[in-house]
């Protein structure tokens, strides 16, 4: 619009942006739905977390960042008890989703999972096709109905921006779709069984720069209905598409606070140092 | 799937544009109350001068946050201008503000006798504000380009209407005061075609990476 032309009505409405809401962990206002208190993991005798405490909010994407073993994706690995799988492994304090302990001895790990779904850095879809990939996790939970799958299905894929790509080829093999669309599916394949949360692991580190865009805006698609919590060493990628991001070092969280300050004003140096590229 | 990054540079380009009318505003009344001696449109002036103010910093914030996100080509391009074209508009809004400030002083005068080209000269500077913001919004670097060289005829006219002045103060010494806010206010006028002008140059950046500041001077 040209601005001699533009209404006075528009101009009087002008709000300005108001400063940061003070918060006392990191800067988004939604409710809280996942807390870790005073988490602390050792494997075996060397511990990986020390006594880490921070609260993800609801339907917001909070990132973590930091160097190699900086214990950021074993964290994001306790979100779904992944590590329980990992022998000599021992956690100390208190995970919390909605509320509830997600580490206490009546949690079926199997629900969790279903709760809190998860993407990798390599994507890994089943040697199957499109639909049963996405389908796969339907079928577990007891759904045989052909016109409901379908439509699970479809939907899914469509979600995960990739239903255009696939449609006219659901029943061929997962396996020959490039690296991006792969990725797509597994995200298609984690959100079929209707999560709360999403958890990835560098999902775009092994995708090039076209399909790690279509991620990212996926991702803010998401989270109109999913929490997302990712793993990025891609700090432009973390400050694109995250609300809330985290540092951590050597087992420690330095910093959590909204990603805008993180990267623009934060408080610690050493997470300025990490974020300008000055560690070590 | 939509592209996020765009929704907010097109948020930031919405918010220039916005200023950039406030911007014009602001020195179509500051002219207009220096012109026709109008004191109500002179103290609406200092409204739009703090609005000013409040959008630099608000499309700072924004342009701040976008480098953080590693805008790339164009999109770094248009980044790096919005925040020299918030800053060029701010002191557009703060030469109105100085022009609007002598006119209501004048205003409280009787008017000089003196055949002066302000008039025509608000005209010029104002006509530049306007095809510079307009290059602007059409991405227009040739419109851009034709503009620069009339910031002279500009400078030009500010000089002859200096040298009128200063001719006249010699001969009344009555009418020095008048004639010292006039001068604030025609400067402020040459200034306001300078401001045009540095945006021209940034809309020719923005569209072609060609950075032609200081040109004439290499």
């Amino acid at each position: 619009m040209n601005p001699t032309t533009m209404p006075d009505t528009v101009l009087q409405k002008i709000e300005f942006a108001s400063g940061e809401p003070a918060q006392a962990n990191a800067g988004t206002t939604a409710a809280s739905l996942i807390e870790v208190e005073n988490l602390n993991l050792h494997y075996g005798s060397a511990q990986a977390l020390k006594n880490i405490s921070l609260t993800m909010k609801e339907k917001v994407v909070t990132a973590f960042i930091g160097p190699s073993g900086c214990g950021k994706s074993t964290l994001l690995r306790c979100l779904n008890r992944m590590n329980d799988l990992i022998d000599g492994v021992r956690i100390e304090g208190a995970m919390r989703i909605g509320g509830h302990d997600i580490y206490a001895r009546d949690v079926d790990v199997i629900e969790l999972r279903k709760r809190v779904g998860m993407v990798f850095q390599k994507s890994n879809p089943f040697p199957k096709s499109i639909y049963d990939n996405v389908a796969y996790g339907l079928r577990l939970q007891g759904i045989k109905s052909g016109s409901e799958l379908d439509a699970a299905v479809a939907q899914s894929l469509r979600s995960a921006a990739l239903w255009d790509e696939v449609k006219d080829r659901l029943h061929t093999s997962a396996l020959g779709l490039s690296g991006g669309q792969q990725q797509r599916l597994c995200i298609a394949r984690a959100i079929a069984v209707k999560p709360e949360i999403i958890l990835m692991d560098e999902p775009a580190s092994a995708l090039d720069p076209i399909a790690t865009s279509r991620i990212e805006d996926l991702i803010l698609e998401l989270k109109k209905d999913f929490t997302i919590v990712i793993v990025t060493h891609n700090m432009q990628q973390a400050a694109r598409i995250s609300d809330d991001t985290a540092f951590f070092y050597l087992g420690e969280l330095v910093e959590f606070a909204s990603t805008k300050k993180i990267f623009t004003n934060p408080a610690h140096k050493r997470t300025e140092d990490y974020v300008t590229g000055r560690f070590g | 799937m939509e592209h996020h990054f765009d929704h907010e540079l097109k948020a930031l380009k919405d918010r220039l544009l916005t200023m950039a009318s406030h911007a014009e505003t602001a020195v179509n009344r500051a002219v207009d109350a220096l012109v026709n001696r109008n004191l109500e449109l002179a103290l609406q002036v200092r409204v739009d001068d703090e609005i000013l103010d409040q959008f630099e910093i608000e499309i700072d914030e924004m342009a701040i946050n976008l480098l953080a996100k590693a805008p790339l080509a164009s999109d770094l391009r248009l980044v790096t201008m919005a925040m020299k074209l918030s800053q060029n508009l701010e002191r557009v809004g703060d030469e109105a503000a100085k022009i609007a400030k002598r006119a209501r002083d004048l205003a409280q005068e009787p008017p000089l006798k003196l055949n002066l080209e302000i008039p025509r000269m608000s005209a010029l500077a104002l006509g530049l504000l306007k095809t510079a913001l307009d290059a602007f919004v059409n991405r227009d670097p040739a419109a851009a380009r034709a503009l620069i060289p009339q910031d002279k005829t500009v400078n030009a006219m500010h000089k002859q209407i200096q040298q009128q002045l200063i001719g006249h103060m010699k001969e009344s010494p009555d009418h020095i005061a008048r004639c010292l806010n006039l001068l604030v206010a025609v400067k402020s006028l040459e200034r306001i075609a300078d401001h045009a002008k540095n945006i021209a140059e940034e809309v020719v950046f923005l569209c072609e990476a060609a950075d032609i500041r200081h040109a004439e001077k290499g």
